[in-house]
């Protein structure tokens, strides 16, 4: 996608809203880097991951750059999944290509957190080459501080791939003033019988449930963290094993917990 | 149990109550009837303290606390229970969630030990049963989707679950039919028709008080009570109208 003989600049579409002074901190060859999932026809693959700069299982400095490639080629009738919680980093990006075979699915269930002046996004470019594929994709974003969230999906539908049914749902919840998030929905579609939804949307903690809520006992804190936990729920709602379910939830919550 | 002096309320810029005053005893069920615009809600919710309705003379005083000194969760805790006009949707939060939080947030306030997973299901049970409320309602999502009638009956099952002390219902009775009228009415009485505890209704109409029968009507006009009286002064207002029996 990118070139990778020079870093990439906020002119480039794909990295519009990147932080892309922290990408410097990168060797040149990361940007070559890309894993392959390929997932045989008939055959489901899950990957569930957590970028986190807490705890023990920091795999990312909190001030540091982290970027993963995947490239996803689903065979006819495959399917592959991706959950994952973004919330480490001081810029963070998982960039996500898909190829779908026929009747193939392909499912991403996303969250961003985070504060101070970090950037994290997801960026997805599912290409519909078959007849009968389908995507869903869920992502929400939950910033504070300067923090920034982002989602950049491109959906490609050739000619061909009549029956295709891709969903994109994205919608940030910025928790202060200063924070930030952007959604950047493209979808090129060359087929006619197809259905192909996308809705973005950023506010901010709904007062007036808050409101209900302490009128019911709850406290504020504790009535923001159930609310929080209810928004970010949504990207894990097709992740069909509760264990991994648990896992991302509590990566992200305890993200939150740090700053609630 | 809830006594009101010298209320003044503004919302925004306007001063919506001007120097309401009113006492509630334990044991007893107030009516509050006025017409469009003279306050009726804005006392609900100065007594709920929700933001933006600010007290700006006189005091509120409950179970011997100074009220208005209270957050509003310190006020449900300390048993005061905000019936909604208009129910809010919480997305995403089950009402068996919102309501075990809720109740076990009060109980630890009040140094209570919280209620197990089990004990909590027993309870809601009961008092959605007592309000012909579906179970499978109340693990859907808090008022999302719910009709006009079914976001009032939950309302109630809440108040049976939080048993509080005071009930402050804001026109419980609109967007019921005359069925669901009975039910919610029924569910009001079996609640809170008891000797320590109290509730103030405030209506529009005189059909909720054939089944909650109040012990005592107001008239609240223009941000005051202009006029008390029994069960009878409904009854008045609703064949003579607001202006007839407020000039009386």
């Amino acid at each position: 996608m990118s070139d990778a003989a020079t870093f990439p600049t906020n002119r480039d579409e794909d990295w519009r809203y990147s932080d892309v002074k922290a990408l410097k901190a990168l060797d040149l060859g990361t940007f070559e880097d890309w894993r392959d999932i390929d997932v045989a026809p008939g055959d489901t693959s899950r990957e569930c991951f957590v970028i986190t700069d807490a705890g023990e299982d920091a795999n990312v400095d909190s001030d540091g750059t982290h970027l993963t490639r995947l490239r996803v080629k689903v065979g006819d009738g495959g399917r592959c999944e991706l959950f994952g919680v973004i919330a480490g980093g001081k810029f963070s990006r998982v960039e996500i290509v898909v190829q779908l075979g026929e009747g193939a699915h392909f499912e991403l269930g996303g969250v961003t957190l985070g504060g101070r002046d970090t950037t994290r996004e997801f960026v997805t470019r599912t290409a519909h080459e078959k007849p009968r594929a389908t995507s869903n994709q869920t992502i929400r974003a939950v910033h504070w501080g300067q923090g920034t969230g982002n989602f950049l999906g491109r959906i490609d539908v050739v000619r061909d791939a009549q029956k295709t049914d891709a969903a994109q749902s994205f919608k940030g919840l910025l928790l202060e003033r200063g924070a930030s998030a952007n959604a950047v929905p493209q979808l090129e579609i060359y087929a006619d019988d197809v259905k192909c939804e996308h809705g973005a949307t950023v506010g901010q903690m709904d007062e007036m449930a808050r409101y209900y809520m302490a009128a019911r006992g709850i406290p504020p804190e504790l009535s923001r963290k159930l609310l929080v936990r209810a928004f970010i729920g949504d990207s894990f709602v097709n992740l069909d094993d509760e264990a991994e379910r648990d896992r991302l939830m509590d990566a992200a919550l305890f993200k939150l917990e740090q700053h609630l | 149990m809830l006594k009101i002096e010298n209320l003044h309320t503004t919302v925004g810029e306007t001063e919506i109550l001007k120097g309401l005053d009113l006492e509630v005893n334990a044991g007893e069920i107030h009516a509050i009837m006025g017409p469009n615009g003279a306050g009726k809600s804005t006392l609900s919710y100065a007594l709920g303290g929700r933001p933006g309705y600010k007290v700006t003379e006189g005091s509120v005083s409950f179970m011997g606390q100074d009220l208005l000194d209270l957050e509003p969760h310190e006020r449900a805790a300390a048993g005061l229970f905000l019936g909604f006009q208009y129910p809010v949707e919480v997305p995403g939060v089950s009402n068996v969630q919102f309501l075990r939080e809720a109740a076990n947030a009060q109980r630890k306030a009040r140094g209570e030990e919280p209620l197990t997973g089990g004990e909590f299901l027993k309870l809601a049970k009961e008092q959605a049963g007592l309000l012909k409320l579906d179970m499978d309602m109340l693990k859907r999502q808090v008022n999302v989707g719910f009709s006009g009638g079914e976001k009032k009956r939950a309302e109630m099952v809440q108040m049976g679950i939080l048993a509080p002390k005071l009930a402050v219902l804001d026109e419980t009775d609109s967007g019921l039919d005359i069925d669901a009228l009975r039910v919610v009415g029924d569910g009001i009485n079996t609640i809170m028709r008891k000797p320590d505890k109290a509730v103030l209704l405030i209506t529009h109409y005189q059909r909720l008080l054939e089944v909650v029968k109040p012990d005592f009507v107001h008239i609240l006009s223009q941000g005051r009570i202009v006029k008390t009286g029994g069960a009878d002064l409904a009854l008045q207002l609703e064949s003579e109208g607001y202006d007839a029996v407020m000039v009386a």
